[in-house]
């Protein structure tokens, strides 16, 4: 290994195995109006989550546009400032961290984003984006040269290319070229922001074999933020689900696809289109009514209600469900074996 | 199902006279003939489109697949004649027997939106943001039926809002593009596209931009729509689940030329052409527990300017014979049996080999 990899702080001991562990962890982003700018409102972004990340492990994290995933994402790199909440890497508080410590941090923990033609400056060759962390970090000069060659070759680049710019490569080299500028550091996470959604399906595939065969060889952890759930099921060894900035449900990869207990994960899972026509045509779809509601003023009890299937059918049925209007569930296991925010929890397979 | 007349549900709707409304109604209603689409790019011409052959049955849903850059939305557009004045189109469009290439604007008016129309990817694009929604699906219905009484127009658009399950479409009907969320937004182009029940609905990634809870409504919308009006639809998507669902028959396009058409089973279960294998290689399964990498296609999509010669996809493909017949040859697309259709040289032999992780 070069001199770049023994500069990495030793790992300290922590709780179990968890190298991020997030507690509780709130984000609100203020609406101010007025001539004053008073607070008038917040964007209830994510509103209490909690989870680990195991070291060498994948969290996935799954829902839809506005559900907070991207949101968690950033709170967890520090670089939104959290409302509420703990998150710990490695044992230390990164929301409470001073300046030093954040900087030691900040090289242990890295992100890719999604749109590989944003996050890529234009004016700077390969080299140079590469380079950048170990710059930053005060790594270069100590045969940086040869890292930056290192790691193209390793996320599968032509070191000659070094000198090019980002334009003149594909979405899929460009998305190689930002997982290399995130592992520079050899941090120990990776957040991965929708890291292959705006790649095609050819060259999806490809960016996916290599983020785990980079997991493979360096025991990274990753936090996978995506909305593509059979993605998430190839990369993942545990999900959890988001709806309206909480955690729904959450288990190993195959509880969670294949007893599914909250009726929000059953019905995104069932309306996953399966590349299998007899299989798809004979599944059961289960069509949420609407969209989600606003997050400025999310729903009492539990923010799925005014979608959920499964409340409509116990109401149909006659059942008390005031529980789901004035209780908000919490997520725990219950009877299912994997935690579920769900009062009425049922287990019901839909792949 | 029967047919529901046009012009029973659509009073006053102008008949295209030149268009025998028999011709082809057991037939395909569109017959795409070695369509070619070039554009001028600097000096030279970018053939985007190259020998495209299809045909749309009544009442069938066609879902065509490619990657970026495959020439399916440039085919749709072609067909639609959208396309800008620069481009070059050749080959031969069939509508219901009728020659569509080379069509004055004025001639191609009274048939969009009207024979056939488009839902794009886009809604809050393809929607103008100034006018209230129900008046853009009023207008779509104005153009071709132009003494329609004004209760029966708000009648229609009301109707149309419903069909699409926008909830309290009277209201709703009222609303700008912006207060509508983006899968409501969707269903209103949708609303639009069908005002004047189209014989061919064109979806050019019609739910690409929407969550898969919102895309579920979608679909389940367009499928509505088919049973109601009987209408046949080109679904353009990169989703190879939104077709396994819907389509009746698959076309895979690749670099601008078909690689493989036949019935959806035949494509998902013996596909021929080893694009078609690859692409379904390297989908990761919701429904199926993997530890084994994903067999990915190795290389890019050539870029249109510098086309590999022979076969477009030798490069990337694990059977390539080169040198040989696959970069010296192109390959025409041929029958092999049961309506499937490959260009492939070598679509026998791979035939019995089931696809080898590309790496």
């Amino acid at each position: 290994m070069t001199a770049v990899a023994s500069t990495a702080p030793a790992p300290t001991a922590s709780s179990g195995d968890a190298l991020l562990s997030v507690e509780g962890l709130v984000k609100e982003f203020p609406i101010r109006a007025g001539l004053l700018g008073r607070e008038v409102a917040a964007v209830h972004a994510v509103s209490g989550v909690s989870f680990e990340v195991q070291r060498g492990k994948t969290l996935g994290l799954v829902g839809e546009s506005g559900c907070g995933k991207s949101t968690t994402g950033r709170v967890v790199m520090r670089l939104l400032d959290a409302t509420a909440g703990t998150v710990r890497f490695d044992g230390i508080d990164v929301h409470g961290a001073t300046p030093r410590q954040l900087r030691t941090l900040r090289r242990r923990m890295q992100i890719v984003f999604q749109d590989p033609y944003a996050s890529l400056n234009p004016r700077m060759t390969i080299q140079g984006i590469i380079s950048e962390p170990l710059r930053i970090h005060g790594a270069y000069d100590d045969g940086g040269a040869d890292r930056v060659k290192e790691l193209m070759e390793l996320v599968g680049l032509k070191p000659e290319h070094v000198n090019r710019f980002p334009h003149e490569f594909s979405g899929g080299q460009r998305q190689r070229i930002g997982i290399a500028r995130a592992i520079a550091l050899n941090p120990s996470l990776l957040v991965l922001d929708e890291p292959v959604s705006a790649l095609d399906v050819s060259i999806q595939a490809g960016v996916v074999n290599l983020l785990e065969d980079i997991q493979d060889a360096l025991g990274l952890a990753y936090l996978f933020i995506a909305h593509d759930l059979s993605v998430v099921r190839h990369t993942a060894d545990q999900v959890g689900v988001m709806y309206l900035g909480k955690i729904v449900e959450m288990g190993t990869t195959d509880e969670l696809y294949e007893q599914p207990a909250h009726p929000y994960t059953q019905a995104l899972l069932s309306a996953v289109p399966i590349p299998d026509p007899r299989k798809q045509r004979e599944r059961v779809r289960i069509v949420l009514e609407g969209d989600p509601p606003n997050p400025v003023n999310p729903p009492s009890g539990c923010r799925f209600r005014t979608r959920c299937w499964h409340k409509a059918a116990l109401d149909a049925a006659g059942t008390d469900t005031s529980a789901c209007t004035e209780l908000d569930p919490d997520l725990v296991p219950r009877d299912i074996g994997h935690p579920v925010a769900c009062h009425f929890a049922t287990v019901r397979s839909v792949v | 199902m029967t047919a529901v007349p046009h012009d029973q549900s659509v009073p006053a709707v102008l008949e295209m006279e030149e268009i025998d409304p028999d011709s082809g109604l057991s037939g395909p209603i569109l017959q795409v003939r070695d369509l070619r689409v070039q554009f001028p790019i600097e000096d030279t011409m970018v053939t985007a489109v190259d020998g495209v052959t299809f045909d749309v049955d009544a009442n069938e849903t066609l879902g065509i697949v490619g990657e970026s850059g495959s020439g399916k939305s440039v085919t749709s557009m072609a067909i639609l004649g959208l396309l800008p004045t620069t481009a070059q189109v050749n080959g031969s469009i069939l509508f219901r027997g009728r020659e569509l290439i080379g069509l004055k604007e004025k001639e191609l008016q009274p048939l969009r939106g009207r024979r056939i129309a488009m839902v794009f990817q886009d809604a809050l694009a393809a929607l103008n943001p100034v006018h209230r929604v129900g008046a853009q699906i009023a207008e779509s219905i104005k153009v071709h039926a132009h003494d329609i009484s004004k209760t029966d127009l708000r009648a229609r658009v009301v109707e149309l809002l419903d069909v699409v399950g926008i909830p309290d479409p009277a209201a709703r009907a009222d609303q700008f593009p912006h207060e509508f969320s983006g899968g409501m937004r969707q269903r209103a182009m949708i609303a639009m596209s069908i005002a004047n029940e189209p014989d061919l609905l064109i979806a050019d990634e019609p739910t690409t931009a929407l969550d898969v809870t919102i895309q579920a409504q979608v679909l389940e919308v367009l499928e509505r729509i088919q049973d109601r009006t009987s209408s046949s639809i080109m679904l353009i998507t990169h989703d190879l689940g939104v077709v396994a669902g819907v389509a009746d028959r698959v076309l895979v396009m690749y670099a601008g030329r078909v690689c493989e058409v036949a019935d959806v089973e035949s494509v998902f279960y013996e596909p021929r052409h080893p694009y078609t294998q690859g692409l379904l290689g390297s989908l990761p399964r919701l429904d199926a527990r993997s530890d084994d990498r994903l067999a990915r296609i190795v290389g890019q999509p050539p870029s249109l300017i510098a086309l590999p010669a022979g076969c477009a996809f030798h490069p990337r493909c694990p059977h390539a014979l080169v040198p040989g017949r696959c970069s010296q040859e192109q390959p025409q697309l041929r029958l092999l049996g049961d309506g499937q259709q490959a260009a492939c040289h070598r679509a026998e032999e791979i035939e019995a080999k089931p696809l080898e992780a590309a790496e």
